[in-house]
């Protein structure tokens, strides 16, 4: 085995990589030829570091320098300073901390420090396209730990974990399993939903692209639990960047003998392929996924029946969540114990949450579960950019509601937020500030219903349009007060009678706005104004 | 309407290739459509036709799911499909701005296609790239951080490629 002095660890994931760390990587490696360091160095392409907003991001090991907006350049110069001379370069630090002398490494910035990463606990330390560096962080133990303690107590400890499904919809993830376990029938299946299309929401493929093995041991444990010998992880079609390293990575397991037949010595055979979308949100539904699946539309199916009795080709089918599955492997080695003591009570572990829209450090965090939604704006975040203030944040993604400043202490789990009429759902944060007009961003979230309502059921199908021109109506100041109460009037009847979550969910962000923000509906319908000055009588692009 | 003979025959081949290819089955028709379509960015009626005779299934039920993801197209695209991200966290950061400056370029709205077949401009929900919003994808190629001006930059590395 050969041993470096210095690993350069550069971010590989989308937003790093649309910045350019792919020629960054290339000078690294250039320079450090040119100044034969070859032996000495190695460079690494690993996954997200988080923030997105300094990309790309390159850190330094044994010393953990973490450096920002880095250029082919830049690289150079690191390699000729640091590396060769050992003097950090300044003036690539994280400017956030520049204040303060000392703070150089990753460890030591408030963006990460306040952070707890167990999904996350790979990404920006390891070479996601060599499973031996996830074996060498204990991978791969927690699939032995399930192999020997048998179905039953993993699906127990699971349970006792009290984790809840991370893609949205938040059941727990143990009595899920034990549904399907307990579902006759010798056919099983295990789905990985990685159909991730909540606007706002680039956690899964983050995971995915900075730790594959997470999700595949994840994958492994659960399918072990349930009974399955086949499972499939369902991706968007626009994800492709992340395909690549996900069929890699599963190649890589299969020639460790970690998926195939007889996994580990034991008798348990699973496998994975993969299965990709074509461009529909609605597929993120898990009934719909299953259709997509089996090459048919992606329309929900009614329920009852669940996939965990009726799933895909009528088989006991369990559908989970990348962040979820990523949990598994951590609470299967640390325990159920250690996972409830993270987070409150009902509604333990952490949560990945993806920041975007006018907030200083846009990217990928992951806290414990009852962060207040300030902590993570203002002590993660670094508050809102240009000297603007806050004026809303739409936690959930495009169906979540809509928060005012006077909700900023509210604590970010499921039960808190629903509770304050909102949702966590995929843990999508979209930050505005005060230049922002809420009838302009509703109508915006409004477009995208219309366009992605699959046109199954009459509600959805009918309502996203019709509450869509009404939006409309207000932002072209042509609304009457009568239609407010339609719009009211029709929410209700989408949440009571639409087929799936998409129509059930899509007046939540009209509805939240309504109550939070009366005074910028009331400036449109009765004084004919936009306070922020956005909307005119112009009609939207539709 | 019936479709020439000389149209099924001339894409049947193929057809006939990528459906085996995917294991001739019909849980592989979202795949199969995705590698017809790689050609030229579409599926024509003949092609259609041919995978729901080699798949063995009704023709209504390949339309159906052709018709209903929005990455396939039955009408004729461009070489390059601009697909530009109208969810909110780039509406907040200026894709009204981006797709205008886009339409102005190329002297055709959202939806149309240029009359040399070259660029297709089509709006699309995220691309799960927020972090560099306002967001672009170009046939497979995603680019980030547009603006006016670095629209008119991207572009411009499509000049030298032919329609």
């Amino acid at each position: 085995m050969e041993f470096f002095r210095s690993h350069v660890l550069v971010c590989s994931g989308a937003n790093c990589s649309l910045k350019g760390s792919r020629g960054v990587r290339t000078a690294f490696v250039e320079e450090i030829n040119a100044q034969g360091l070859d032996k000495e160095i190695k460079v690494i392409e690993t996954g997200c570091f988080g923030l997105c907003e300094e990309g790309p991001v390159v850190v330094v090991y044994p010393e953990a320098v973490h450096y920002c907006r880095v250029d082919p350049q830049d690289a150079k110069e690191i390699v000729r300073e640091h590396l060769a001379k050992g003097r950090v370069v300044k003036r690539l630090l994280f400017k956030g901390d520049m204040e303060l002398p000392g703070v150089q490494t990753w460890q030591q910035m408030d963006f990460y420090s306040r952070q707890k990463r167990v999904v996350l606990r790979n990404c920006g330390l390891i070479d996601p396209d060599n499973i031996d560096e996830y074996i060498a962080r204990n991978g791969y133990e927690a699939l032995g730990k399930a192999l020997s303690a048998g179905p039953d107590k993993v699906i127990e400890v699971v349970k006792k974990s009290g984790l809840r499904g991370r893609g949205g919809a938040g059941f727990p993830t143990g009595l899920k399993w034990d549904f399907t376990s307990q579902a006759p029938g010798e056919q099983k299946y295990l789905v990985c939903n990685a159909d991730e299309g909540e606007p706002g929401t680039f956690k899964d493929r983050l995971i995915l692209e900075g730790d594959p093995h997470s999700v595949i041991e994840g994958m492994a444990i659960a399918a072990f639990a349930i009974g399955a010998s086949q499972g499939y992880i369902y991706f968007r079609g626009e994800y492709r960047l992340s395909i690549d390293r996900l069929r890699n990575a599963i190649e890589q397991a299969r020639e460790y003998g970690l998926l195939g037949k007889g996994i580990l010595g034991s008798g348990f055979d699973f496998d994975i392929d993969i299965r990709v979308g074509a461009g529909a949100y609605v597929c993120g539904e898990e009934t719909a996924l299953l259709n997509s699946m089996e090459g048919k539309r992606g329309e929900p199916r009614y329920k009852p029946p669940y996939p965990a009795s009726v799933g895909l080709w009528g088989k006991p089918t369990c559908v989970n969540n990348v962040e979820t599955l990523a949990n598994i492997a951590p609470i299967i080695l640390e325990g159920a114990e250690w996972y409830v003591n993270i987070g409150p009570k009902g509604c333990p572990g952490t949560k990945v949450f993806t920041l975007t829209g006018n907030i200083n450090n846009a990217g990928l965090i992951e806290v414990p579960m009852g962060i207040t939604l300030r902590e993570i704006i203002y002590d993660i975040g670094g508050g809102i950019p240009n000297g603007r203030s806050f004026k809303m944040a739409q936690t959930g993604g495009t169906s979540g509601g809509c928060l005012p400043e006077a909700l900023l202490d509210v604590p970010m789990d499921i039960d808190s937020l629903e509770a304050a009429g909102s949702a966590l759902g995929s843990g999508a944060l979209m930050i505005m500030d005060d230049t922002h007009c809420i009838i302009d961003v509703v109508r915006c979230l409004l477009q995208f219903f219309c366009h992605e309502s699959c046109g199954q059921c009459t509600p959805c199908r009918e309502g996203t349009r019709r509450l869509y021109e009404l939006i409309d109506k207000i932002a072209r100041m042509e609304a009457v007060e009568e239609d407010v109460s339609l719009i009211k009037r029709l929410a209700r009847t989408m949440e009571d009678a639409s087929l799936c979550g998409l129509g059930q969910t899509a007046p939540f962000p009209i509805l939240t706005t309504m109550r939070f923000f009366p005074e910028e509906y009331k400036a449109h319908i009765e004084e004919g104004i936009c306070p922020a000055g956005v909307c005119n009588a112009r009609s939207h692009i539709a | 309407m019936a479709i020439p003979k000389e149209q099924l025959d001339s894409v049947k081949e193929r057809v006939i290739q990528i459906v085996s290819q995917n294991g001739a089955k019909e849980e592989a028709l979202l795949q199969i459509l995705h590698d017809i379509q790689a050609d030229d960015n579409s599926l024509s009626e003949a092609e259609l036709l041919q995978v729901a005779r080699a798949l063995d299934i009704p023709l209504s039920r390949v339309y159906g799911v052709a018709t209903f993801y929005s990455l396939y197209s039955v009408q004729p695209r461009g070489k390059f499909i601009i697909r530009i991200c109208e969810s909110a966290p780039c509406h907040i950061v200026g894709a009204r701005a981006v797709i205008s400056a886009f339409e102005e370029a190329l002297g055709i709205k959202m939806g149309e296609t240029t009359t040399d077949g070259k660029f297709t401009l089509e709006a699309t929900s995220c691309l799960g790239v927020c972090g560099v919003a306002p967001a672009v994808m170009i046939n497979d190629e995603v680019y980030g951080n547009l603006t006016p001006d670095k629209v008119v930059e991207v572009l411009a590395e499509y000049d030298a490629d032919e329609a």
